[in-house]
């Protein structure tokens, strides 16, 4: 019992470590909150015209889409914190300590819940400035809302594995873009998946992305939800339950570079 | 050995081909400083790493403030701090802020974290910059953040790995008087370096390992008795004299005296005495002298001594390497 309260608090110690550094740093700073304007506005007005989305308008279409793909990239900053631990030596440092084991990883991990809340409140703002609307029930926007954060947290742990797994800070961010950045885009964040040649699209109907995105448009949108809310969250929690445990397993073993 | 506060016993630890710990056994009386001496690759990190639980041996065993490094590592982790090569502090946060979450993550009463912070802070010369990120530090004093980091939950046993290399002559001194103060309170040191000055000062035993073994172990001065470097450089003022000034301090000389760029070497028998024993046996012999220096062993010395007997041994066992 005291060891999990102690894992709790440590926990808590380390995660409002690594949000305290997001002020501090402002590119990264730009990142949370320019970054997430200048892609809505690029879809909305650039893509936007090009793309036929039958039955809503694109900024509509696009809103929900956008979200899951912002959330799911707010972990780098978990592969970049992690894989800098690790150069520095505060790795081995957290290592001697009488502390959780555990509590590196998930001190980070919650710290990007934070800063993905305020990725998520820019991009509804913004959005709704181009011209976005809810038309679901407010219960039904706000578990929205928790679904979103929910599916970045467990990328938050894929971000946690590829930092442990890189050379350096610079490796790791490459190296999640590669693995992540096709998985947003061959699924139905962007375009509807009926336009997409035979092979892609069978990718793209079953890619964890699509089912969020859907899931998403369901709550905030009142589409037709099928599965996908179930699917979206048990897709969130395997993800973040295998990342975890294999991130933990690593970083136990992990030394300093 | 009841009251040893590091005790380690034929550790071995190998990453593929290479033997980075070769069966070493390291003991460390409480309240003492143990040095480990040795080149870059000599196994002293490992061994620390093994020490501090963040390794596990392949062989042997090791109890650090009485308790087993493999299967009593949480509770050891509470009574040991941990200094390391490059200074482990987190850049984004102030120097206080990383006192105060080392503190936490010890688990300290609420209040002492931040209590202890400051109290470092001050006694570390680092009061003016508590308020400052880290990023913004020097070298210097990040090196004694790290170290301090290491001391905020007073722990009885701490290990230092290399902590002033790369530090400025006035830093080095005054982080050897922090471990001084630290070990005349009752604090025992691991110590890993590779000055035999800083070994000479603050470690009560050494121990010189190479390639993962222990090639020699004692006090400093019976190491230094065992390369017996001890040795007068004198310049005369006059090449033509070399012949008398080697046969004057032949007496004083362990073998004969011999001459290398302009100075004569004297391996001595004895350093006590010697400088006034030498001035008075050149004057007498009507020698002019430019200058006379003591020459103290350096790590080379008692480093390339000791591997050049390790291997010879070797050899003439038919062992090989």
């Amino acid at each position: 019992m005291i060891r999990f309260r102690n894992g709790i608090s440590d926990t808590l110690v380390l995660a409002k470590r690594s949000f305290m550094r997001i002020p501090r740093a402002p590119d990264l700073l730009l990142t949370f909150t320019v970054q997430p304007i200048m892609f809505v506005l690029l879809f909305v007005y650039v893509f936007g015209g090009a793309i036929s989305t039958p039955g809503y308008t694109y900024v509509d279409y696009l809103i929900p889409g956008i979200i899951v793909q912002t959330m799911s990239f707010g972990g780098f900053v978990t592969a970049l914190g992690i894989s800098e631990d690790l150069k520095k030596g505060l790795v081995d440092r957290f290592r001697s300590l009488p502390m959780s084991r555990s509590a590196v990883l998930a001190g980070r991990t919650l710290a990007d819940v934070a800063t993905n809340t305020i990725s998520l409140a820019v991009m509804i703002v913004v959005g709704m400035i181009a011209g976005f609307s809810f038309s679901a029930p407010a219960g039904d926007v706000v578990a929205g809302i928790g679904l979103a954060l929910l599916y970045g947290y467990a990328f938050s742990w894929v971000f946690a594995f590829i930092g442990l797994s890189s050379s350096s800070p610079e490796a790791s961010q490459s190296l999640g873009f590669i693995v992540i950045f096709p998985l947003t885009f061959v699924s139905s964040a962007f375009v509807p998946v009926s336009s997409m040649p035979a092979a892609l699209r069978a990718f793209a109907e079953v890619n964890p992305f699509t089912i969020t995105v859907n899931a998403m448009r369901a709550l905030f949108l009142g589409a037709p939800a099928g599965n996908d809310i179930w699917g979206a969250v048990v897709w969130s929690i395997g993800i973040a339950a295998v990342f975890a445990a294999l991130s933990v397993a690593r970083y136990k073993r992990a030394v300093a570079k | 050995m009841a009251d040893a506060a590091i005790e380690a016993a034929g550790l071995r630890k190998s990453y593929g081909d290479i033997r980075a710990l070769d069966g070493i056994d390291l003991t460390a009386a409480t309240g003492t400083v143990l040095g480990l001496l040795g080149p870059n690759g000599a196994g002293k990190t490992t061994a620390v790493r093994i020490l501090t639980t963040l390794l596990r041996p392949d062989g042997g065993t090791a109890r650090v403030a009485g308790l087993d490094v493999e299967h009593e590592a949480p509770e050891l982790r509470a009574r040991i701090g941990l200094a390391g090569q490059y200074a482990a502090v987190d850049e984004n946060l102030t120097g206080a802020e990383n006192l105060e979450m080392v503190g936490r993550l010890y688990h300290l009463p609420k209040g002492e974290p931040r209590r202890r912070a400051a109290e470092l802070l001050e006694r570390f010369d680092l009061g003016d910059a508590a308020g400052r990120l880290v990023r913004t530090y020097s070298g210097g004093m990040r090196r004694r953040l790290d170290l301090a980091a290491a001391l905020v939950a007073r722990p009885p046993v701490l290990f230092l790995d290399e902590p002033t290399t790369g530090l400025d002559p006035r830093s080095r001194l005054g982080l050897w008087e922090t471990i001084e103060a630290r070990v005349a309170q009752g604090t025992t040191v691991l110590l890993t370096t590779q000055y035999l000055d800083e070994a000479d000062r603050l470690a009560d035993r050494i121990s010189v390992i190479d390639r993962g073994r222990v090639i020699a172990a004692g006090s400093s001065d019976e190491l230094k008795d065992q390369v017996g470097g001890e040795r007068l450089d004198v310049t005369l003022e006059s090449q033509s004299d070399l012949e008398v000034a080697i046969a004057a301090l032949e007496a004083i000389a362990a073998e004969r005296p011999t001459e290398a760029a302009g100075i004569l070497r004297v391996p001595l028998r004895q350093r006590r005495g010697a400088i006034a024993e030498a001035v008075r046996r050149l004057d007498g012999a009507g020698v002019e002298i430019n200058d006379v220096a003591l020459h103290r062993p350096t790590l080379d010395d008692v480093f390339l001594s000791l591997t050049g007997k390790a291997a010879e041994r070797a050899e003439e066992n038919g062992e090989g390497e």
